[in-house]
């Protein structure tokens, strides 16, 4: 049975376990029919031509994650960012691993989707904030059909969370395949900050394929500062599609920082609903072997005075396929905007490739909207240069490469997690050469 | 020092040097002059160790050791140090940090501990001032946005900083105004001893009035063609090198 027919007949099973009285079901009912009709996205529509699902559809993924795996702290350790006090939610093949996290409800919520979403104490905000921001596209509404399990963040008026929270999910492998389908909430009313940190690892070579959505509202002066680590392994795949409404004068920020899996594709979405707003979105691609990583943007200004930055960098080695496809919408009304884009890649090798889009729409006369985009190799001229200093081929390489995607990571604001990233990084490159520049 | 025997190489086919002889021993500095595309800066480089040069013949000699099969970075770790005449602007990466990596990789190759915090900030301090360099400047990106002069003098630091057994000043002095060129030559007389040997490539002569030769060479078509004393570059500012040539075409 092809995936699809398999996903939309197992939807009557999955009613079994869920509450069909909830309002919220009635939203999972008509996403399964979304789903139906539109199906998986395939390399005919625009936004997908250089990003192929096909290969990653033909496994026979378990729908519904089994029992609890459990995990010892001490095995998994190296993916948490242990060396910083944070909140953690932490799912273990879909499933909430309480042993693993650290939750709270002390002035802000950090905890869970399934029971948020059973819960009646946080009807409202589900009511006022669950698929509301989230369109009705194939993937997004099948993850909406089957939306159970996730993290809930609920941050209220004026509070900051006193932590940055780790969202982390974890695959074991003991089932044969695995879909994911992790559902997020997040709401920053005004005034409120909250830094947030997911990871999605997979500790198996059984094949896994996360479709995960994360609503995030960001109320009038909210801060939101999110950061994405996909260093997963060679067999795990990942569609994050990530939603973002934002009000008058808040910030909010993504980073991205793309360094393995089989094949990731962000589809990264900026909805500015407000004056004064900035958001912002950064990346860092580096990949090799036969890795595809695909960066879809959007920023959608709608009212005036507001600036969007993005700045993404790619670095792409062996048969490596990188995708950056931004579009800025600036609609006749959003007067004033400030509208920055840029997309620069290294090419490693001769059968590595990018393919680079900008696409800018804009309907307001008065607007700064840049967008470049370069592609490129490592400089010849500054290798030697570093080289006659007695920098090694490989160091000297890997210094170039770090150098190239720094104000990048310089823009990361949580100390331990730009120490971390660097170490990865070093690790990736082969190198033991600090790279605190 | 060094030691190069008939050094014949080529770029893309095309021949530069022509069988090349230098002798330069420690404690000396040799000067090395010509006209433009004799092959002086092809010069540096293959000593230097670029690889896009082909050694078609002959043999270069660090110490005694045949270092024509060594790759730049090792030539660097046994005591070559070229500056550059064009500094290479690399963005992302400070001068400290430039150094502390250059320093760190060379002394793990000599089988040394990374040199500690400390002694590396009192050396960069030291030799900072020796050149007459900004602190502020030294956390800037390496060679970005700096003038020719700045280029020039953070060439000479990296020189101090490295302490090369043999050190290659390629056109060191183009782009400085007198200051510049005072402090510069300073600071290479400074690191001027018994143990190390420099070679000054140059058109003019003014550099020399500061950094004094032992020894000049005319390099002309790939090949010392006359050698001298520091006279002898007096002589090239006063009569060009039209001389020379009518002496080895004649």
């Amino acid at each position: 049975m092809e995936l699809k027919e398999k996903l939309v007949s197992s939807f009557l099973a999955f009613e079994n376990t869920v509450d069909v009285d909830a309002p919220v079901h009635d939203i999972r009912s008509q996403a399964i029919k979304t789903f139906e009709e539109k199906g998986f996205p395939t390399k005919r529509e625009e936004a997908w031509k250089y990003t192929s699902l096909n290969a990653i559809l033909k496994h026979d993924y378990s729908i519904f994650p089994k029992e609890e795996n459990a995990l010892e702290f001490k095995d998994v350790k190296k993916y948490f960012l242990y060396d910083l006090d944070t909140y953690k939610i932490v799912f273990i093949d879909g499933q909430y691993s309480s042993h693993l996290s650290e939750t709270t409800h002390d002035k802000i919520d950090v905890c869970l989707m399934s029971s948020a979403l059973d819960s009646p104490k946080y009807k409202t905000v589900i009511d006022k904030y669950f698929n509301k921001v989230a369109p009705e596209d194939g993937l997004t509404s099948l993850n909406t059909a089957f939306s159970k399990e996730g993290a809930y963040i609920h941050i209220p008026k004026n509070k900051l969370a006193d932590k940055p929270i780790q969202i982390i999910h974890f695959s074991t492998g003991k089932e044969s395949t695995q879909l994911l389908q992790p559902r997020n909430l997040i709401v920053v009313e005004k005034n409120a900050h909250v830094q947030i940190i997911e990871r999605h690892q997979s500790l198996t070579e059984n094949p896994v394929l996360t479709n995960s959505v994360t609503e995030i509202f960001a109320d009038k002066r909210a801060f939101v500062d999110y950061y994405k680590i996909q260093n997963d392994n060679e067999y795990a795949s990942l569609i994050d599609n990530t939603y973002i409404k934002q009000q008058a004068q808040s910030v909010a920020s993504v980073h991205t920082f793309a360094f393995g899996g089989n094949l990731t594709r962000n589809n990264l979405n900026f909805y500015q609903k407000g004056e004064g707003i900035d958001s912002i979105l950064n990346g860092v691609t580096i990949i090799e072997g036969k890795q595809h990583v695909d960066h879809n943007t959007l920023v959608h200004h709608t009212e005036p005075n507001c600036e969007s930055h993005q700045d993404y960098k790619g670095i792409f080695d062996e048969k490596a396929t990188g995708v950056f496809n931004g579009k800025i919408i600036v609609n006749k009304e959003a007067q004033k905007t400030n509208a920055f884009q840029s997309n620069n890649n290294i090419l490693l090798s001769d059968k590595a490739t990018i393919n680079s889009k900008p696409q800018l729409e804009i309907f307001a006369d008065d607007v700064k909207c840049s967008h470049g985009c370069t592609i490129g190799q490592l400089d010849e001229q500054a290798l030697f240069y570093m080289r006659s200093r007695g920098i090694g081929e490989k160091e000297a390489r890997a210094l170039l490469m770090y150098a190239f995607a720094n104000n990048v990571l310089e823009s990361v604001k949580i100390p331990q997690l730009k120490q971390r990233i660097n170490k990865l990084i070093a690790n990736k490159l082969g190198v033991s050469i600090g790279f605190d520049l | 020092m060094l030691e190069i025997k008939d050094l014949h190489a080529s770029v893309e086919e095309k021949e530069i040097l022509k069988g090349l002889n230098l002798h330069v021993k420690a404690g000396e500095v040799h000067a090395i002059m010509g006209p433009n595309g004799a092959g002086k800066s092809t010069l540096a480089n293959i000593v230097a160790g670029k690889e896009e040069y082909e050694v078609t013949d002959g043999s270069i000699l660090l110490e005694g050791e045949d270092i024509e099969e060594l790759a730049a970075e090792e030539r660097a770790h046994k005591g070559v140090f070229l500056s550059f005449q064009y500094p290479i602007e690399i963005p992302g990466v400070s001068v400290t940090n430039f150094m502390k990596t250059a320093i760190n990789e060379t002394r793990k190759a000599q089988g040394l501990e990374e040199m500690p915090a400390k002694d590396m900030l009192k050396k960069i301090r030291e030799k900072s001032e020796l050149l007459d360099i900004d602190r502020k400047f030294l956390s800037r990106s390496l060679n970005q946005g700096f003038s020719g002069g700045e280029k020039k003098r953070n060439e000479i630091f990296q020189m101090a900083m490295m302490e090369p057994k043999l050190a290659i000043l390629d056109e060191t002095d183009s782009g400085l105004d007198i200051d510049a060129l005072r402090i510069v030559a300073n600071g290479v007389n400074k690191l001027k001893s018994e143990e190390n040997a420099i070679i000054v490539i140059t058109h003019y002569q003014r550099l020399l009035d500061y950094i004094v030769p032992d020894y000049v060479h005319v390099l002309y078509d790939g090949k010392i063609v006359k050698s001298g004393t520091k006279e002898l570059a007096l002589e090239l500012e006063e009569k060009g090198y039209d001389w020379i040539k009518e002496e080895i075409n004649a």
